[in-house]
């Protein structure tokens, strides 16, 4: 491996505990769901936790990341709280931006996480500027932007490497390629097999990397990252990746899906399991260990699930602050 | 015998009728189909589309997220012979295409001395209650119908949706069809056979003779409920649907208002530069001496939508607001709710 080294123990730990709890997070919220007490849209991470974590890694606290509706494994690799992101999905006061923002939502500046965004692409000029505001502010910020195989269809992005590849702006563009954009699958809508090769005809360096593992997608980030603190430019990472639930709970029967195919993706392709045995196998982390870190997850997401479900929701006089001008 | 549909069952009726009348209507946007491209089964697709390319399989078509493009598309293909319903899904993404809305569809005509035409619909989805949070509730339609050249639609029933719908089809010009999520599992009785509710024409929802409320989309619904309330107290509220706020019918605004002499307004857009600003103004300006009490307008507050559903429950205008901006319009009653 090049320029950085290989994550040593205490980082694979770290790895490990951080893709468990995004699936934790994520298969409590999807049990929870039904039950209707979390309001409106969420879309569930579940399957692509190598690739926030891969990416988020690599970053440093000061670093800045932009999401997408399914950011819910971002801001957990990005170090935000999930108790307050659990209230937050609940809508309730105390959560992560006051119940007003919901899932769709979730933001932390204080933690370098500009939001998920309820817009295709929304997120990805906003990297663009997190990533000029370091340059011209002379620190080493590194911008990540997250985006979909459909909302990179999107012109906001097309655009953004553009003005990246000019401007050599310090930023990665992260494309998660699922293999879907709701129901339609990439095979129709995304015009060619990759993403990556749309930066690489703007001299953007990319790649395709296997979303499937963590440490290629950590090692694929690592040197993008570098690229991007050192003065080097943007780097795309068109990162291949599944999705384990529908695209949006309550509402996706997932019948344009072949028969099986999430059982064999869960079974054969999933990146938690993958990095399990791999731990194991090269005695990174022992079995108990792995109970252990499995059990504490657990633990917190209960207490996170509990205190959302008994916190209050936000006072009604919240409707009218931060809006800058009312009338 | 009467018929029940849903409004979204309206809407999808009116797509496929006119589509067998018209060779030229064609539909898309995402998930229209819903599926393509996919190993399982098409027609993930929901709202109105859903089962549509079973019967048109030529002529529906799924897009990429390419909103820019696509509705831009809608608009090349309008000016060239075909009849293009395209699909926004949230009326919030139109953001991402604006110029296409905008500069093109809405000028074309103009620009070019009437030697184009764009015969366009775009359905767009609009409104709180979903807690769907500010980028998926706003409730845009003031910033199309201040848009010379484009005509906005906003049905608040089911029959009203796919004779409107009809009707946008068969205009030449670009239509913004503006869809109510909450109103979408609404029911009423539809008449099962093409037929076309005129753009520009208001419906008298319910008549009366003490105070006008001009209602727009969801809100008649609410205004309606008012008007129940206020009948029990004496007072009868006439509810008129605009059903189109561009081209407006004012004519029977006015009309209503020199029956009843006094006018409430509810709209579920944000207050300023908006549609009930601009009706009272029309009023206060051509028929101010029909007025006896002061124009009132119920409206979301100035602020985004919040996505918690206690704060968006406080956003959204409703009955009661109606009500106590009916009781405040007519002096004599205002006089009485303050003695008691
Ligand atoms: C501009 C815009 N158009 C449409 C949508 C509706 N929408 C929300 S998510 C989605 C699919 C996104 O697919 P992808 O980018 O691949 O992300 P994934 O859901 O697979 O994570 C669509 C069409 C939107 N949010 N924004
Ligand atoms: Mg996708």
């Amino acid at each position: 491996m090049p320029d950085h080294p290989r994550p040593d123990r205490a980082e694979l730990i770290d790895i490990y505990r951080t893709m468990r709890t995004i699936r934790e997070f994520e298969e409590r919220v999807h049990t929870e769901f039904p039950g209707g007490e979390i309001p409106g849209a969420v879309h569930l991470y579940a399957g692509q936790e190598a690739v926030a974590t891969g990416v988020c890694t690599v970053l440093t606290g000061d670093d800045y990341i932009a999401s997408t509706h399914r950011g819910h494994g971002h801001a957990i690799a990005k170090g935000c709280d999930v108790t307050a992101m659990m209230l937050e999905i609940y809508g309730r006061a105390g959560g992560l931006c006051g119940g007003k923002g919901g899932s769709m939502h979730i933001a932390d500046f204080g933690r370098g996480m500009l939001g998920a965004n309820g817009v295709a692409a929304g997120g990805v000029p906003l990297s663009c500027g997190s990533a000029l505001s370091a340059k011209v502010r002379g620190t080493d910020q590194v911008s990540v932007a997250f985006v979909g195989d459909g909302g990179a269809n999107q012109g906001a992005f097309a655009e953004s490497l553009v003005l990246a590849a000019v401007w050599q702006l310090p930023i990665v563009f992260v494309v998660e390629d699922n293999g879907y954009a709701q129901a339609t699958g990439t095979r129709f809508h995304l015009g060619g097999k990759d993403i990556a090769p749309r930066a690489e005809a703007l001299g953007i360096p990319a790649a395709v990397v296997d979303g499937y593992d963590v440490l290629a997608v950590r090692e694929a980030a690592a040197g993008a990252v570098q690229r991007a603190r050192s003065g080097g430019g943007p780097t795309l990472l068109d990162c291949k990746a599944h999705r384990f639930f529908g695209h949006m709970e309550g509402w996706d029967q997932q019948a344009y899906r072949a028969e099986g195919e999430v059982d064999r993706l869960r079974a054969e392709q999933d990146c938690l399991q993958l990095f399990a045995i791999r731990a194991l196998e090269d005695e990174w982390l022992t079995t108990a260990e792995i109970a252990e870190i499995d059990a504490a997850v657990r633990a917190l997401i209960d207490h996170a699930v509990e205190e959302a479900k008994s916190a209050k929701d936000p006072d009604i006089s919240e409707l009218l602050t931060d809006v800058y001008v009312t009338y | 015998m009467t018929r029940v549909l849903s409004y979204l069952q309206a809407v999808g009726e009116a797509l496929r009728q006119e589509m067998q009348h018209d060779p030229s209507v064609v539909v898309f946007g995402e998930d229209n189909i819903g599926g393509t491209g996919c190993d399982g089964r098409l027609g993930n697709a929901w709202g109105p589309t859903q089962g549509l390319h079973e019967h048109f399989p030529d002529r529906v078509f799924d897009t990429p997220i390419t909103e820019a493009a696509f509705v831009g598309a809608a608009v090349g293909a309008a000016a060239t012979g075909l009849r293009p319903v395209a699909d926004l899904l949230f009326v919030d993404f139109a953001g991402v295409c604006f110029d296409q809305i905008l500069n093109q569809a809405a000028k074309l005509r103009y620009m070019t001395a009437g030697k184009a035409r764009v015969p366009l619909v775009l359905r767009a989805m609009y409104g709180a209650g979903m807690r769907r949070g500010a980028q998926h509730s706003q409730v845009l339609y003031p910033i199309f119908a201040h848009v010379p050249g484009l005509k906005v639609v906003l049905p608040a029933t089911p029959a009203d949706a796919k004779g409107l719908m009809a009707a946008a089809i068969r205009d030449d010009d670009p239509v913004i069809f503006f869809e109510h999520k909450m109103l979408y599992f609404s029911h009423g009785e539809v008449p099962e056979p093409p037929y076309v509710v005129p753009l520009g024409q208001a419906r008298i929802a319910r008549p009366g003779r003490d105070c006008t409320i001009v209602a727009l989309g969801r809100m008649v619904a609410e205004a309606e409920k008012a008007a129940d309330v206020l009948a029990a107290e004496g007072i009868e509220c006439e509810v008129v649907d605009p059903r189109t706020i561009s081209p407006l019918d004012i004519e029977t605004i006015y009309d209503s208002v020199r029956r009843t002499g006094h006018l409430v307004v509810a709209d579920e857009a944000t207050p300023r530069c908006g549609v009930a600003g601009d009706i009272a103004a029309l009023v206060a300006e051509h028929a101010f001496h029909a007025l006896r009490g002061p124009v009132r307008t119920v409206t979301a507050p100035h602020a985004p939508v919040p996505f918690t559903p206690a704060l968006e429950d406080a956003y959204t205008p409703g009955a009661d607001q109606i009500v106590t901006a009916v009781r405040a319009t007519i002096p004599a009653f205002a006089g009485q709710e303050r003695a008691s």
